[in-house]
């Protein structure tokens, strides 16, 4: 899977974790907590998504590691 | 045979729009299966029916808004199906009641016609029914609305003023006039407020509304006090983050569900506060059901119901409240869970504020807020040192518990966090 494709798997993860936000409005170094609102729960339910689609296990100490979309593309490129 | 009535879904809901049947005419329901979809402004609600039974007649039609009261269908046994062969019912005989339901003093109509008639403010003594036995159907209602009112009550208004409300859809009896012996000039008109029938209101608008009317109705009508205590949560988050480490991606808990468990164990304590005004006393609830308050990316706030949340393990806490959740976020929630709350928990999350100091959500008699956990200084011993603080708020209902009870309640909360294991 290339970083494009893993890019848009962890959009999709996203906006099913918050059906509110539309995918234009996403964009890829906004703050996930402090720009789009999300909490711990919707954190937890985005690193489950990307745990079920992808196979990736995020340990919770690396949460401040995927504090953006761009982030978390880059995290998760360098483990699957 | 029982009627399925449109249910109020909150205390601030006076109509739905009946969106979506589920079932036909013959089905087989059983209480707590899901018959239709209500729009409210709350937005769409899975509405449950509490009888068993079959389905014997669906009395309002897809996309009809209707007061709250107002019989949607009727579930009988399974033989009434085969009785009710004949003839639809004609419109106006649908909201009419059975005898029990009549009132021995004042014109005969049944509760859905006065609450309709209440609420359009039409006068069911100047109405003469033309129901059965002559009972006051809704189209008598309707009818005594487009009459004109008596010369008592006639507005006074500037012809003027008249045509720009009718244009602009205005209702003068609700205005109020300054012109001579209180006429209604086209300054008043003006500066009315436009209805919003004629202006269609965004769902977060209807929501809104909604939130508005039922906490101005709290603030008018409920005696608040409030009783603060800031809670140390280092050994709540310490066992957090080890159970978490231990555990897949998939079994992880947030601290939300610790203090959900600990506000619900401790209302097992201080059951004063786990209870619903009834208008004359506080009436205690068996059971623990927080409302949890869900605030909406799009602007909005529910408030849906978690039950028993005093009941099961911390997973199948967490896993219940992950799904009620996500369903308020899609707006897939369920009548029930409308409804049955006993108390609220607002919770700020761990990027919000310090504080909250919340409204009580009528009939309920209290409110638990809990602020952002935030590292602050603390002092353990004769040390300060900086340690994760959660400040908590109680708010209840001066009529049901007192300030000592509400103290007692949040050191109880208090307690039951500094030892997670036994949540």
């Amino acid at each position: 899977m290339n970083p494009e494709e893993i890019r848009a798997t962890l959009l999709k993860c996203l906006t099913d974790v918050a059906p509110e936000i539309a995918d234009e409005e996403i964009e890829d170094d906004m703050d996930l907590r402090d720009e789009l609102d999300l909490d711990s729960m919707d954190i937890l339910r985005w690193v489950q998504g990307m745990h079920e689609a992808l196979g990736v296990e995020i340990p919770e100490e690396d949460y401040g590691q995927i504090g953006s979309l761009a982030k978390a593309v880059e995290y998760v490129v360098a483990r699957v | 045979m029982a009627e399925f009535l449109m249910p109020s879904l909150g205390a601030d809901m006076s109509a739905g729009t009946l969106a979506k049947w589920r079932v036909a005419v013959g089905d087989t329901v059983a209480q707590g299966d899901i018959i239709a979809e209500v729009e409210t402004d709350k937005g769409i609600i899975e509405v449950e029916v509490f009888e068993s039974g079959v389905v014997t007649e669906l009395l309002v039609a897809e996309g009809e808004r209707v007061p709250v009261g107002t019989a949607l269908a009727g579930i009988g046994q399974a033989a009434d199906a085969h009785q009710k062969a004949g003839p639809a019912p004609e419109p106006g005989a649908i909201l009419t009641a059975g005898a029990s339901d009549l009132k021995l003093d004042g014109p005969a109509a049944s509760p859905a016609i006065r609450r309709k008639a209440h609420e359009l403010d039409v006068s069911l003594d100047r109405i003469r029914g033309t129901g059965e036995h002559g009972r006051i159907t809704l189209d008598d209602v309707k009818s005594a609305l487009r009459a004109p009112a008596a010369d008592s009550e006639r507005v006074r208004i500037s012809p003027y003023a008249r045509r720009i409300a009718e244009r602009r859809q205005i209702d003068v009896s609700a205005l109020h006039g300054t012109g001579p012996s209180g006429a209604i000039q086209a300054r008043d008109v003006l500066s009315a407020e436009v209805p919003t029938d004629t202006k269609p209101a965004s769902a977060a608008e209807r929501m809104q509304k909604a939130i508005a009317a039922a906490m101005t109705r709290a603030n008018d009508e409920i005696p608040h006090y409030y009783v603060e205590h800031t809670i140390d949560m280092s050994n709540a988050l310490a066992w957090l983050r080890e159970t978490n480490a231990s555990r897949g991606v998939s079994g992880r808990l947030v601290s939300g569900v610790l203090v959900l468990r600990a506000v619900s164990l401790a209302l097992r304590k201080h059951e004063e506060l786990n209870a619903t005004w009834n208008g004359e006393a506080a009436v205690r609830c068996q059971d623990v059901h927080v409302g949890l308050a869900v605030s909406l990316r799009g602007g909005g706030l529910v408030a849906p119901a978690l039950r028993n949340t005093n009941e099961g393990d911390l997973s199948d806490l967490m896993a219940r409240m992950t799904d009620l959740v996500s369903r308020a976020r899609a707006g897939t929630l369920r009548s029930s869970e409308m409804t049955s709350a006993t108390i609220t928990l607002t919770s700020l999350g761990e990027r919000g504020v310090e504080g909250v100091t919340p409204i009580i959500f009528p009939p309920q008699v209290a409110v638990v807020g809990c602020g952002a956990t935030l590292e602050r200084p603390w002092v353990v011993g004769d040390q300060v040192v900086a340690r994760p603080l959660m400040r908590a708020t109680l708010g209840a209902d001066h009529r049901a518990s007192n300030g000592h009870q509400g103290a007692r309640f949040l050191r109880t909360l208090d307690r039951l966090l500094q030892e997670p294991g036994a949540l």
